[in-house]
């Protein structure tokens, strides 16, 4: 079985994001980038399958510029096989990013598409979605636990309640939550031989799809800061507090 | 202006949050629908046709609807869609999961997680985790949008309006429903309660959960966690506050245990009043915190259950 794993380029989890001074975005210049935590989580997923006997081949797919090849190379090193770049310069919608995933979809025909549920940038929760939307494919999103049974998928998904379990029929799409697994370390051999594995770019432009952007970005600014408050010393003046200052408990 | 809202509803209870997802319909414009979907949901229904604002319910009521699949879903939003301009859904987990299908098939791109309302096509959200807000505008003839609850005041439940069943049934037949697993509490939801107690990697272990029970049940507070205490296995999954968990903002949150990672913070950082109980000082918890406590939770929270 064959499985697609599309991933994202993004600012490193752990970097503070700063808005520029004009307010137009975050200021990503000279900013630590990396994988996309839930797309790591993805492509973990993908090698797990492939380690079980279930995957055969695992690609992993990337839109951007050239720099976007480090993520790429980042899976491979993980354990994805073979890597496309789709070169763009411009920053797309969620839905030409899926539009693009599709034509990938009909072109090497994967069983399943693992994504992760969100980027951490734009925090969309979409592309997956979309994809199954563009593709016809059922869905089980915001996955914690993956089971290939003969033609269909089973996805155990967080919800609002607790856990919900569906059945997919393959090929099918699944976007990662959190606790779907967590993703190894590459050794430094890997690495190396990652370096060496078939990684193909192809251009957004040679698809011939209408990827004009569909949202305008107006305005970036800071989050409202909230003011720390005081300190306390005991239970009783907490209580007191609570009470009469800020009136939340009788 | 048409704007269609969808229902958020398990086929009994009307979620408390499309009293809110419908106040940033009206934010919007002022003709709006509500689409119960779903199987067996007459008493979502009837609470659909009380929501202030509303002038319509529209209702399909079948078994392909009982877990709103989002592959069926999608399809039945998408055959009632070209009588509305906006589509909305709350950004919780069933809006998530089928809204941006909805748009994909409407070839449109979808606005998520919206918090404010500039205009009819102009919309104020959080991205990097609430670290920066973006004002967003939607070039689509379409707007597909979800709503982030905690950024709108619930509208009332005073209104009377006019019941359709639909005969639409809408199967896609590429998924199944197989289980759920739900947690069963008598206590209220995240997304509902006025307070909330939660607990973080300083609790050690599930059990000591139960040390925010009685505070909990003295309060009528809902109880959660932070990523790192679900991570651990403390507790589960559908407890978590944060980015990546249910976006809260209570009158009162009360954080125990939790130093504040930022991605929880991104989750409760909008409740009224905000109270930390942490023995490390350094806590980034206690910069945002109305009142904070710096204790050892085994001492404090025996302590505070007493004095409520």
């Amino acid at each position: 079985m064959k499985v697609l794993v599309p991933i994202k380029r993004v600012i490193d989890y752990n970097v503070k994001v700063r808005v520029k001074p004009d307010n137009s975005n975050v200021d990503l210049a000279n900013v630590k980038m990396a994988i996309n935590p839930f797309c790591e989580i993805a492509v973990e997923e993908a090698v797990r399958l492939k380690e079980a006997g279930t995957a055969t081949e695992i690609i992993a797919v990337s839109i951007g510029d050239k720099s976007c090849q480090e993520q790429l190379r980042t899976a491979l090193a993980l354990g994805a096989d073979r890597a496309i770049q789709i070169e763009t310069s411009e920053t797309l919608d969620s839905l030409n990013i899926a539009k693009l995933l599709q034509k990938i979809v009909e072109e090497e025909q994967p069983q399943l598409i693992i994504l992760g549920k969100q980027a951490i940038d734009s925090d969309n929760n979409q592309t997956g979605q979309m994809l199954g939307a563009l593709t016809g494919m059922p869905q089980g999103t915001f996955a914690s636990e993956v089971k290939v049974e003969g033609d269909k998928v089973h996805v155990t998904r967080e919800i609002d309640g607790g856990l919900q379990t569906v059945a997919l029929n393959l090929p099918a799409i699944v976007t990662t939550d959190l606790r779907l697994n967590e993703p190894r370390y590459a050794s430094l051999p890997n690495i190396m031989k990652a370096k060496r594995k078939p990684l193909d770019v192809k251009n957004a432009a040679d698809f011939e799809l209408d990827l004009a952007p569909r949202t305008k970005l107006l305005k970036v600014a800071p989050p409202a800061e909230r003011q720390a408050g005081i300190v306390v010393e005991t239970i009783d003046e907490l209580v007191e507090k609570l009470k009469n200052e800020a009136k939340v408990i009788s | 202006m048409s704007i269609l809202v969808f229902a958020e509803h398990d086929n009994s209870v009307l979620k408390a949050d499309t009293l809110k997802t419908v106040a940033a319909a009206q934010a919007i414009g002022s003709d709006i629908t509500l689409l119960v979907a779903g199987y067996n949901c007459q008493s979502v229904v009837d609470a659909a046709a009380k929501v202030n604002g509303v002038s319509k319910v529209l209702v399909a009521d079948n078994a392909v609807y009982e877990h709103q699949l989002a592959e069926n879903v999608s399809l039945l939003v998408v055959e009632l869609a070209s009588d509305y301009e906006h589509i909305i859904a709350t950004a919780l987990t069933t809006g998530k999961n089928f809204m941006p299908r909805v748009a994909a098939l409407l070839d449109v791109t979808q606005i998520s997680d919206i918090i404010a309302v500039e205009s009819s096509d102009t919309f104020v959200r959080p991205i990097y985790a609430g670290n920066a807000i973006a004002t967003v505008q939607s070039l689509d003839s379409k707007k597909v949008i979800t709503v982030r609850s905690t950024g709108f005041d619930a509208v009332a439940n005073d209104g009377n309006a006019e019941i359709v069943t639909l005969d639409t049934v809408t199967d896609a037949g590429t998924s199944s429903h197989v289980s759920d697993e739900l947690t069963k509490s008598e206590r209220p939801d995240l997304g509902a309660a006025g307070v909330i107690i939660s607990g973080g990697r300083g609790m050690q272990n599930g059990d000591n959960f139960k040390l925010l029970d009685g505070i909990a049940d003295k309060l009528g507070a809902a109880i959660g966690a932070s990523r790192a205490a679900v991570d651990a296995g403390f507790v589960p999954n559908d407890m978590q506050v944060g980015q990546t968990g249910k976006i809260v903002a209570p009158d009162l949150y009360i954080a125990v245990g939790i130093s504040g990672a930022i991605q929880h913070l991104a989750g409760m950082k909008d409740s009224k009043i905000i109270v930390a109980i942490n023995k490390d000082p350094e806590a980034p918890i206690f910069q945002v915190a109305d009142y904070g406590i710096v204790a050892d939770l085994f001492d404090a929270l025996p302590e505070l259950e007493s004095k409520l």
